[in-house]
């Protein structure tokens, strides 16, 4: 019998204590962001989309290697003897032509894996994050410039030119 | 003369895998006899990712991504367990301040996954305000991540011999006031959810898991504590200098009801976010100068041989074991899953429960379809 | 009604003179037309304001857009789209129950407007037997639930209907008895005559049945009981989302859906109103009387409603039932009988 009271009485208190609760927040400040009047201030390290400077490219092939989920298509040509020699930002010599460097951005698992091992720098993920397309192809970014583009293949099945050394 | 037992007809109840409290794609096959629940046969695989087979054809860094997509609420903890064991399986030791970042960003990453599990928890049992507080809080450790690392989710933090990134400037600042903010909401959720009488009447008393049940299906984590067993891989098989810290291990009382029962597991990840702030305090008064990536392998090739490394992850015993043949591919990488173990033991301990018990049982054994069917 | 009828026939010349049923009409219409406008309106408001409470207590903001100010025409939105959705009717469904219910559920609340005093001459018809009617008539709703839950042909719907069933009609009781403590000393039926009991007093509210010894705790028995009659947390188990999905209308969209809604908020009103009716003094009050105190009570009850709904898990059917029969009830039997003893003195 004592019991009952007691349990009656412990609902109803921890009932109002809940209630005051809430009551407090009622008129606490809010912590939502309005998005698209609002932005975050997106860390620098913030790792969205994919970006590959291609001029600085050398066409390694250590990114399609080191990407677990073989989103990135490259194929290359070497550059014949007779012409100009061109260098990256940072001096590298590039001896290869990269006639096409594809990233599918629908395929991607953001891990950053391919942009540690790239010798020049030249394939960062930038904190751009609204990148939302009508059409699943349109996720196919398409950086080489050089030539049309080969039907991707996948990358881990095909035989990658060896970096040059 | 004979009586003829009143028979009423059984029915089946699939829940799931769309359904808005079996935590993902789980479904569950119940027969019911009115509100009781006779049988229960969970169905699992909607989420099935074949991670094993991926990670074959992967090299060693590569499987970490797919690793902190197991488990997707805690995937440092994930990745921790990974690199741990492939770093054990190269012989490779790295230096103190990789060691207490590690210890750093499992524990936030705990904390974070236990405040996820407390408030979908309270959401099961009807109550939606304390879910919402969660993630609030929750977000700001998500935020220091996303700082730290450039991800909120999934992370790729923990390398075989380092981490991707050192932490940036101020984040034990701003780790410290995270800290000393949320404090408060704990025990401001202990008096909104935890002791709430309509709480403890719905969780207390329900879908009881014994001492004896827990070891003999291999139950391990919080869902183990709350039995009221003193097992926590941190103290029982330290790793990344865990042993160096001061930090009790949370049992389940059996307060209001029986030992083990959803009220006591859920309690004890309540308990554990506090001892996680113990664990973090120090690690940050203490967090020595290094280069975290000194130790990183320019090739991740293991010699020929196995192993099997273990951590404990927010949701209990997290095993990989990892055959290498001395190629950059894992031969087999095996995962033993804690939540595989803690939903075989749901069928047991919510039988004769009702439909909304069901619902409670689920939530309290807290698991994650991804690392689950992995 | 009628008021309304005495200044038609005051003030129009020969209305008077017409034919009795002529005569009641017109002032039938336009109460009924009123009291559809308030059935439309009122949930298009609290809708809202549920959802701006809820948000800020979960320190949210709700919704924010559409209309511009702190997203003011939202429920409006809302409401247009789900005029504008495709009706659905499950193949294997009971069509003529499936389309019934949503208009049962919601007649039931609709017809409780009837006896509500919002003012001392503001009520469509002052019953002598008033809130047996709302009693009664607001029990056709769990009709509708369960014709909605069987009729749906879904085991969850099935589970959302008989858990209704049970609930409503356990909770009735305890509901009654605590309006018999207010009906006793009274010794009236009419909601009006129970208002004109709580005027005057000290200060103007002393005489309010919630200040009384006995009434005062059955208004907290009454409170709780309506809480489960409209299917509000912690009693919300018809339609518990994390089990059953969405309970009863689980198979419901577009306007049918609608209908549930509404009749769910109107159901939070009356409740609510018959609440202020019978303990909070009705349409009484010591700065202003009349359908503004009236209103103002009756959402204040509503507000507590939502306060309850996002501060408390939900309990479960076994102990709904044990609040029902064990709490409740007994208390509302001591009170009742407490009352009649001081009546009788």
């Amino acid at each position: 019998m004592k019991e009952y009271f007691r349990d009656i009485f412990q609902s109803i208190w921890t009932v109002l204590l809940g209630m005051k609760i809430t009551w407090k927040h009622l008129f606490t400040r809010a912590c939502t962001m309005q998005y698209p009047d609002q932005r975050w201030v997106l860390p620098e390290r913030s790792r969205m989309r994919l970006f590959n400077k291609i001029e600085d490219c050398i066409g390694c092939g250590q990114c399609v290697r080191a990407c677990p989920v073989d989103c990135i298509y490259m194929t290359t040509e070497k550059r014949t003897k007779d012409e100009a020699p061109v260098f990256a930002s940072d001096g590298t010599p590039i001896k290869l032509r990269v006639t096409q460097f594809d990233i599918d951005m629908s395929l991607c698992c953001y891990c950053n894996l391919c942009t540690y091992p790239c010798p020049t720098h030249c394939l960062v993920m930038t904190p751009e994050y609204e990148f939302a397309v009508y059409s699943k192809q349109d996720f196919l970014y398409r950086f080489a410039k050089d030539k049309p583009v080969a039907p991707p293949k996948p990358a881990h099945h095909t035989p990658v030119p060896e970096p040059a050394k | 003369m004979q009586v003829e037992a009143f028979e009423g007809e059984e029915m089946i109840l699939n829940m799931g895998p769309q359904h808005p409290s079996t935590h993902g794609v789980l479904r569950l096959e119940l027969q019911t006899d009115g509100e009781v629940v006779q049988k229960i046969t969970p169905h699992i695989g909607y989420l099935h990712r074949c991670f094993e087979k991926h990670a074959e054809n992967v090299d060693y860094p590569g499987v970490i991504p797919y690793t902190d997509r197991m488990d997707y609420i805690a995937s440092m903890n994930n990745s921790l367990g990974y690199a741990l064991a492939v770093e054990k399986l190269m012989g490779i030791e790295v230096n103190d301040r990789v060691k207490a970042l590690r210890v750093i960003v499992a524990e936030l990453n705990r904390i974070a996954s236990h405040l996820l599990s407390i408030g979908t928890y309270a959401m099961d049992i009807g109550a939606f305000t304390p879910f919402l507080h969660c993630f609030r809080e929750r977000e700001k450790i998500l935020d220091l991540f996303e700082w730290t690392c450039g991800a909120r989710l999934l992370y790729n933090y923990n390398w075989v011999g380092g981490l991707s990134h050192d932490i940036p400037e101020g984040f034990v600042d701003k780790t410290r006031q995270f800290m000393a903010e949320f404090e408060p909401v704990i025990a401001e959720q202990n008096e909104l959810l935890s002791f709430n009488k309509i709480f403890i009447e719905r969780t207390a008393g329900v879908g009881i898991l014994g001492e004896e049940l827990a070891i003999s299906y291999n139950v391990t984590g919080p869902n183990l504590r709350g039995s009221g067993v003193s097992w926590d891989l941190r103290k029982a098989d330290p790793y990344c200098g865990y042993e160096t810290y001061d930090f009790n291990v949370p049992v389940g009382q059996g307060k209001f009801g029986p030992l083990g029962s959803c009220w006591d597991r859920y309690y004890v990840r309540v308990r554990e976010m506090e001892e996680s702030l113990k664990i973090l305090r120090q690690a940050l008064d203490r967090l020595p100068d290094g280069d975290v990536q000194e130790k990183v392998p320019k090739k991740v090739k293991p010699p020929k041989g196995e192993v099997y490394g273990r951590t404990e992850t927010p949701r209990g015993e997290l095993g990989y074991y990892i055959v290498s043949d001395g190629s950059p591919n894992p031969f087999r990488v095996k995962i033993k899953s804690p939540c595989f173990t803690a939903l075989a033991v749901l069928p047991v301990i919510s039988k004769g429960e009702m439909v909304a018990d069901i619902i409670a049982v689920i939530g309290s054994i807290d698991i994650v379809m991804g690392e689950l069917d992995r | 009604m009628e008021a309304l009828l005495k200044l038609l026939s005051d003030n129009v010349a020969g209305y008077g003179s017409l034919a009795s049923p002529l005569q009641y009409l017109l002032p039938m219409v336009l109460a009924s037309l009123c009291c559809i406008a308030l059935v439309a309106l009122f949930p298009i408001v609290a809708v809202y304001a549920e959802r701006k409470v809820a948000a800020h207590m979960q320190d949210r903001l709700g919704p924010m857009r559409v209309g511009g100010w702190h997203g003011w025409a939202q429920t409006i939105a809302d409401g247009i789209k789900l005029l504008l959705k495709e009706d659905i009717i499950p193949s294997e469904a009971d069509r003529v129950l499936f389309k019934l219910a949503p208009l049962v559920v919601f007649a039931g609340g609709f017809a409780s407007l009837v006896v509500l005093p919002f003012g001392a001459s503001v009520i469509v018809s002052d019953l002598n037997i008033g809130v047996l009617y709302v009693v009664a008539i607001s029990s056709l709703g769990v009709v509708g639930i369960i014709m909605a839950g069987w009729a749906s042909n879904n085991k969850y719907a099935l589970f959302g209907g008989m858990r209704a069933a049970a609930q409503i009609v356990s909770y009735e009781i305890p509901a009654v008895m605590a309006i018999l403590t207010v009906v006793i000393p009274v010794g009236s039926l009419s909601t009006q005559e129970i208002v004109r009991a709580q005027e005057g007093g000290w200060l103007g509210i002393g005489n309010w049945f919630i200040f009384k010894p006995v009434t005062a705790v059955a208004f907290l028995v009454y409170y709780l009981a309506s809480l489960a009659e409209v299917n509000r947390t912690p009693f919300d188990i018809p339609e518990a989302e994390s089990e059953l999905v969405a309970g009863y209308h689980t198979e419901y969209s577009g306007m049918r859906f609608a209908f549930f809604m509404l009749a769910e908020y109107v159901n939070m009103f009356v409740v609510s109103a018959i609440g202020a009716t019978l303990f909070l003094g009705g349409w009484n009050s010591p700065v202003f009387g009349g359908p503004v105190a009236f209103m103002l009570k009756s959402v204040a009850l509503v507000f507590v409603q939502f306060w309850l709904r996002w501060t408390l898990p939900r309990l479960r059917v076994d102990q709904l039932m044990y609040v029902s029969w064990k709490v409740l009830l007994p208390a509302s039997f001591v009170l009742v009988i407490l009352a009649g003893a001081l009546a009788v003195r």
